[in-house]
């Protein structure tokens, strides 16, 4: 840590790591939210509205603390990275621009509607709020990925005549073959993740004979929905990205599978530790031809290992990359596992009362977090040592003038201040977990001062 | 084209004054004026559907100078570096004490948080101000286009001055009061009875402070910034931008005292608007004036992105913010009226 570039990416991916904790909920739970909300309408049953009702203070919760820590994202484009925002912001100026324009205004109106407006908008128009919020959440999740997707793979731009890089083609940008399976492959993530918080929250009530009806309820909503998003995890979002990476960053591909040698039928690792002194795999526990297979659909295929290239274009951080890589299969895969098993059960009518499933499905609920974030990792570190792949080296992006020490001082800033934000969301989530979904209803007839938050209009 | 997205650009920012320049203002009325806790969760009330939609606007006209000027936003970003951050770190304990507050009701947790509210709001609304003085006064731009003021060094307006001096401690002062009023307008708006007859006596007071606050800053400007007298004198129909700002600060006393508190609220919106487009017009074509060595000025000119990215970009970005204005103003009028 004594470089100013390591702090400022120090900086950097504290911050989003911090964030990105609240958005993939977020992102997930309003699709959650939107099926709730539709079954209410379809069943006529008011257990549904009170669920998407408990559901919206939990996700208010989120949504504020994603809020406030999104804003220093963009703001540190220019503070810590002036000379990549100066180089690139004419192209993803544009995307960035338009997640704003596009998507928060849509999600802050609308949020306010669907948490204070439901006596005054009716059930129809209450949906649609709903649907309103999920829609600007999945268009601000496009919008970034758009500008990430131009950071690993460019397209549109030229370069102009003091070296910055000008855009060409709008069209291109927003239409790069990298958004597609990175755009799902995260959206579905934050499905996973709003399916696991909402299947081990309806086990917990079960397990402690708590609001039974809803526990039941957040376990079946949580199970199906979670089946279907850990399946279309690996196919076909996670193949089609495994893909994109193979064609466009065959040296990431080489080091997130840990291959050194160049081989036909390459093996994948299951498990061992690279080791960058011998350049080898310690320990390795190897499944032949699978490697080629996955990526060029043919047991036999040649893929390129990390000694085929110059080591000036390895990514820097070979074995950190390595193992996000391999935690986010790994839980992927006992996420399938989890949810396969669960949703047998639940198809044959024996989950409510089975406690060790239940038991699972409760303790699992940091692991989609985890693999969430080592899927961002994996993503990142791939990319290096480039900030835009191929163009412009992370070290040559950031703000030449903001020394190590100004750095320092204001990461620890965010360090201190972030850690007690998580105190206290911790704590306010727990004690709407204590008061319940019945509590929620109730307090939403409220709208007076001193009684706990919501109808205040305030608040949102 | 350059000129068009700077109009759109001090468009942006004058509406993000205006919206979260209320609910920042409402922050100070809550530190001041509301005395009980009862008080000052009316006044959180009259902010809470919108504070955080008036905040999006913070994020969208970063977003358009972004696009539009990238070198201006490198430069400026990393330059005000520090006090960015600052700035930061007070949205975040504001936004989240507007959301925490009301989730506990107890005497410890409550005024906590109202404190904080109140803090923040007061602090921001000045180093807004403080970094508009800076836009005025200039920056020591080097011949990259780079540079890193510290917060203050001796508090004097030269080329070695800091993010403070006795300048832009000015102008947040008169930003502060500004807001005040704006807010407290608002304020008077949305309540009724002790608080509402409080907050009209605090605009009173205030509108003194700020008629010579804001006629010695824009004096004392003319004497920091030379590019002012060059810009009004060369085209003097500009004139009409501080006289707009004049009549809508003219026309707040008397038509709060008549109790014609929208009008009054518009009034405060007109000065604002008139006060920003000054500025914009004075340091044009300057975005970015450099106070060491003139030649290295950001203007709107070398600090824009290539031609093709500003013309796809009024495209959808004009038609997005009407969208956006239409969604408010339905949220607005959802919300519309006193609150209890």
């Amino acid at each position: 840590m004594d470089s100013a570039v390591d702090i400022h990416r120090l900086h950097f991916a504290f911050t989003i790591t911090f964030h990105y904790l609240f958005p993939q909920l977020t992102m997930g739970l309003a699709l959650l939210i939107v099926v709730l909300k539709s079954l209410a309408l379809w069943k006529g049953d008011d257990l549904y509205n009170k669920a998407a009702r408990f559901w919206g203070r939990i996700f208010a919760l989120n949504f504020a603390m994603g809020v406030v820590t999104g804003l220093p994202m963009e703001f540190q484009f220019g503070t810590n990275w002036a000379a990549f925002s100066k180089s690139a912001g004419g192209i993803i100026g544009q995307t960035l621009a338009m997640e704003g324009v596009f998507s928060f205004f849509l999600e802050s109106s609308f949020l306010g509607l669907f948490l204070f407006g439901e006596k005054r908008l009716g059930p129809k128009l209450h949906w649609l709020t709903a649907f309103l919020v999920f829609l600007g959440s999945w268009l601000s999740g496009f919008f970034i990925i758009a500008t990430n997707a131009w950071m690993q793979h460019p397209v549109g731009y030229q370069t102009g005549t003091a070296g910055e890089l000008v855009l060409t083609s709008i069209r291109e940008l927003l239409s790069n073959p990298w958004i597609l399976w990175q755009y799902l492959h995260t959206m579905i993530a934050s499905v996973v993740t709003a399916s696991f918080v909402m299947a081990a929250l309806g086990a917990f009530y079960l397990l402690m004979k708590q609001h039974e009806p809803y526990g039941k309820l957040f376990v079946r909503v949580g199970v199906v929905a979670g089946l279907a998003a850990t399946l279309l995890m690996v196919f076909p979002t996670g193949d089609g990205q495994g893909r994109m990476v193979a064609e466009h960053q065959p040296i990431t591909l080489a080091a997130m599978e840990g291959l050194f040698e160049t081989a036909e039928g390459a093996p994948l690792a299951l498990v061992g530790q690279p080791d960058m002194e011998r350049l080898r795999l310690d320990n390795p526990i190897l499944i032949p031809d699978i490697l080629s297979f996955l990526t060029y659909r043919r047991w036999t295929a040649e893929v390129q290992g990390l000694k085929d290239f110059p080591r000036e274009v390895w990514p820097d951080n070979i074995p950190l990359l390595y193992y996000s890589y391999h935690i986010m299969v790994g839980l992927g895969t006992i996420f399938i596992a989890v949810m396969g098993l669960s949703a047998l059960f639940l198809w044959r009518r024996r989950l409510y009362g089975n406690r060790a499933l239940l038991w699972a499905l409760m303790l699992a609920v940091p692991f989609p977090y985890i693999a969430t974030t080592a899927g961002w990792m994996t993503a990142e570190l791939g990319r290096q040592p480039w900030v835009i792949y191929g163009l412009m080296r992370t070290a040559q992006g950031a703000s030449p003038l903001v020394s190590t020490g100004n750095g320092l001082f204001t990461l620890l800033g965010f360090m201190g201040l972030y850690a007690l934000l998580g105190m206290l969301f911790a704590l306010l989530v727990m004690r709407e977990i204590a008061h319940g979904p019945e509590a929620a209803a109730v307090e939403e007839q409220s709208v007076r001062y001193g009684e706990p938050m919501r109808a205040q209009g305030g608040i949102r | 084209m350059e000129l068009l997205w700077f109009c759109l650009g001090t468009a942006m920012i004058t509406g993000y004054v205006i919206l979260d320049g209320f609910d920042l203002g409402a922050g100070i009325v809550h530190l001041f004026v509301a005395k009980s806790s009862e008080e000052k969760g009316q006044v959180l009330r009259t902010i809470g559907p919108v504070w955080d939609g008036n905040e999006v606007w913070l994020a969208a006209a970063g977003g358009a100078m972004f696009l539009a000027f990238p070198t201006l936003y490198a430069s400026s970003f990393s330059g005000f570096y520090l006090a960015l951050m600052l700035a930061l770190w007070l949205l975040i304990l504001r936004g989240i004490a507007i959301e925490f507050r009301n989730h506990i009701d107890n005497p410890l947790w409550v005024p906590a948080w109202d404190t904080v509210f109140g803090a923040a709001s007061a602090v921001l609304a000045f180093v807004f101000g403080v970094a508009l003085g800076n836009v005025v006064r200039g920056v020591p731009l080097d011949q990259n286009g780079y540079f890193f003021l510290p917060l203050w060094t001796n508090l004097l307006p030269g080329a070695d001055a800091g993010v403070i001096d006795w300048y832009t401690l000015l102008v947040g002062a008169t930003a502060f009061v500004a807001l005040a009023m704006h807010g407290s307008l608002w304020v008077v708006m949305k309540t009724a009875e002790r608080l509402q007859d409080g907050t009209r006596a605090f605009v009173a007071k205030l509108w003194r402070v700020l008629i010579t606050l804001t006629v010695v800053m824009s004096a004392l400007s003319f004497a920091i910034q030379p590019n002012l007298w060059k810009q009004f004198t060369t085209h003097p129909w500009g004139i009409v931008f501080p006289a707009l700002a004049l009549t809508g600060l003219l026309r707040v006393p008397t038509l709060s005292a008549r109790r014609q508190d929208k009008a009054a609220f518009l009034s405060s919106s007109l000065y604002l608007t008139g006060m920003l487009a000054s500025v914009a017009f004075g340091v044009f074509p300057n975005v970015l004036p450099s106070n060491a060595t003139p030649d290295f000025s950001l203007t709107i000119y070398n600090a824009a992105a290539a031609d093709h990215g500003l013309r796809v970009g009024l495209f959808w970005f004009i038609p997005g913010m009407a969208l956006a204005t239409a969604y408010s103003i339905f949220a607005y009028r959802h919300f519309a009226g006193k609150v209890d």
